[in-house]
């Protein structure tokens, strides 16, 4: 298949978009990695996920998939005869499918929240919570990995990849607010794996540098403390 | 080993019933345990240590949550009968994007468009029905979401058949006008009185008192 038949919408910096690519290189498929300018939002992006108009988006042929984690999964289903991405016992689907929805759902958002946060107690409060969920996700990779590198065992799977792709982004909280998020004490387990995910064939080409993932974070900061230009 | 299935769920919530009618359509005979949400039992703190939410589906002593997962491992594991999602994998990812679209985006939006607390209602409502005309396309030409059968998706909206009738009444709003939405409409219809599900619907009256009571 050319590469032209598959694109992704994305931009380098965005977690959600590393799924997409993740995922693509496991299954060894040229894609065309087309960028979003930070700010404002292409035809082609508006045009093929009008709903909520986010990356990324993977454009097959003639069809548009949005949303990260369904992303994968189409992936993981329409190249079957490569490395499988879900697990195939149907109970380790299901946890994999759980523990990445927490991702999304509660984790992300709580490391968001460090950043956000005004002042030490808010800030210390941010950080207690992404570490109790770190703690979680510790027991989650003790269960999942049964003695193996990744959660998905001996190869990176839909959850290596659900959480795998925030590390960039964690670091750079970790540098930024001069704390340890994933920490031998508690995580000792993780700290391992994100060295291994990060140097896994599928991830290290599209896993950003900290420092220049810091660097685009001041811009982002920038950004959203500058005034609203009119629409 | 005996197929052992117990269902966690209370008697109102729209993600457990989604359960229940998966569960019916495969032809699974399980075991229901009503959790009091205001009083979470030690079997539920157990089973869902993470959310302490309803659903939990425990097959066999193992815990799967999350409605939406649970959907798809009663489809991977009960795979003889009644297909959920479709086999291909582009109608899957659109079943599935837009089960997310239901759960984070239409329900909070109908929510605060009815019985939100002090928000901007008529903003909301307004962006209730555009985003309401995306699902009405999603009926062109088909009876059920799933096509001539209920499916995946049809599970996942299914709680607007019996909500939005109630969520209206306590708010005296209307969000789907016929008119406007012809093929929601009837699908709403159609999907309330599937006989299968008939016994599954929670008392009308007790929604609208709790409804009124909330916030």
């Amino acid at each position: 298949m050319s590469s032209s038949e598959v694109k992704v919408l994305g931009a380098w910096a965005s977690p959600f978009v590393m799924r997409a690519r993740i995922s693509l290189n496991i299954k060894s498929v040229d894609y065309e990695f087309l960028q979003e300018n930070l700010g404002s939002k292409s035809e082609l992006l508006l045009k093929s996920n009008p709903v909520h108009k986010k990356i990324p988006v993977l454009i097959h042929g003639d069809k548009a998939i949005s949303e990260s984690l369904v992303i994968v999964q189409y992936i993981d289903e329409v190249w079957t005869s490569s490395e499988s991405i879900l697990p195939s016992d149907p109970y380790d689907r299901a946890i994999a499918r759980f523990w990445a929805a927490y991702l999304d759902e509660k984790w992300f958002p709580s490391m968001s929240k460090i950043a956000r946060a005004r002042g030490e107690e808010e800030k210390k409060a941010a950080i207690k919570l992404v570490q109790e969920g770190l703690v979680l996700l510790e027991d989650a990779y003790t269960k999942c990995s049964k003695g193996k590198m990744f959660f998905g065992g001996e190869k990176i799977g839909f959850l290596d990849i659900a959480l795998g792709c925030f590390l960039g982004w964690l670091r750079v909280t970790e540098k930024a607010h001069k704390v340890k998020l994933i920490d031998e004490a508690y995580s000792p387990g993780l700290v391992k794996w994100a060295e291994n995910f990060c140097a896994d064939a599928a991830v290290k080409d599209v896993m950003p540098e900290t420092d220049k993932l810091y660097e685009f974070s001041k811009v982002l900061m920038a950004k959203m403390r500058a005034p609203q230009k009119p629409a | 080993m005996a197929n052992e299935v117990k269902l966690l769920r209370s008697w109102s919530s729209p993600f457990a019933l989604r359960i229940v009618w998966a569960l019916k359509l495969k032809g699974v005979e399980f075991e229901t345990i009503f959790e009091d949400l205001a009083n979470k039992s030690s079997l539920l703190l157990q089973y869902n240590p993470v959310h302490k939410k309803i659903p939990v589906l425990v097959h066999n002593g193992k815990p799967v949550c999350e409605s939406l997962v649970i959907l798809e491992y009663i489809d991977e594991t009960w795979n003889a009968a009644h297909p959920l999602l479709p086999k291909d994998p582009f109608g899957r990812a659109e079943a599935r994007f837009w089960a997310k679209f239901s759960d984070d985006k239409l329900m909070p939006l109908i929510k605060k468009a009815t019985i939100g607390q002090g928000e901007d209602k008529e903003e909301a409502r307004v962006q209730t029905a555009e985003n309401l005309k995306y699902v009405e396309e999603l009926l062109k030409g088909k009876k059920f979401f799933g096509g001539e059968t209920i499916g995946y998706l049809d599970l996942a909206f299914g709680w607007m058949a019996y909500l939005i009738n109630v969520l209206e009444e306590v708010s005296g709003a209307t969000l789907i006008k016929k008119e406007e939405f012809p093929l929601l409409s009837k699908w709403m219809e159609n999907f309330y009185e599937l006989p299968e599900f008939k016994e599954s619907w929670p008392d009308r009256d007790r929604l609208i008192t709790k409804f009124k009571n909330y916030g």
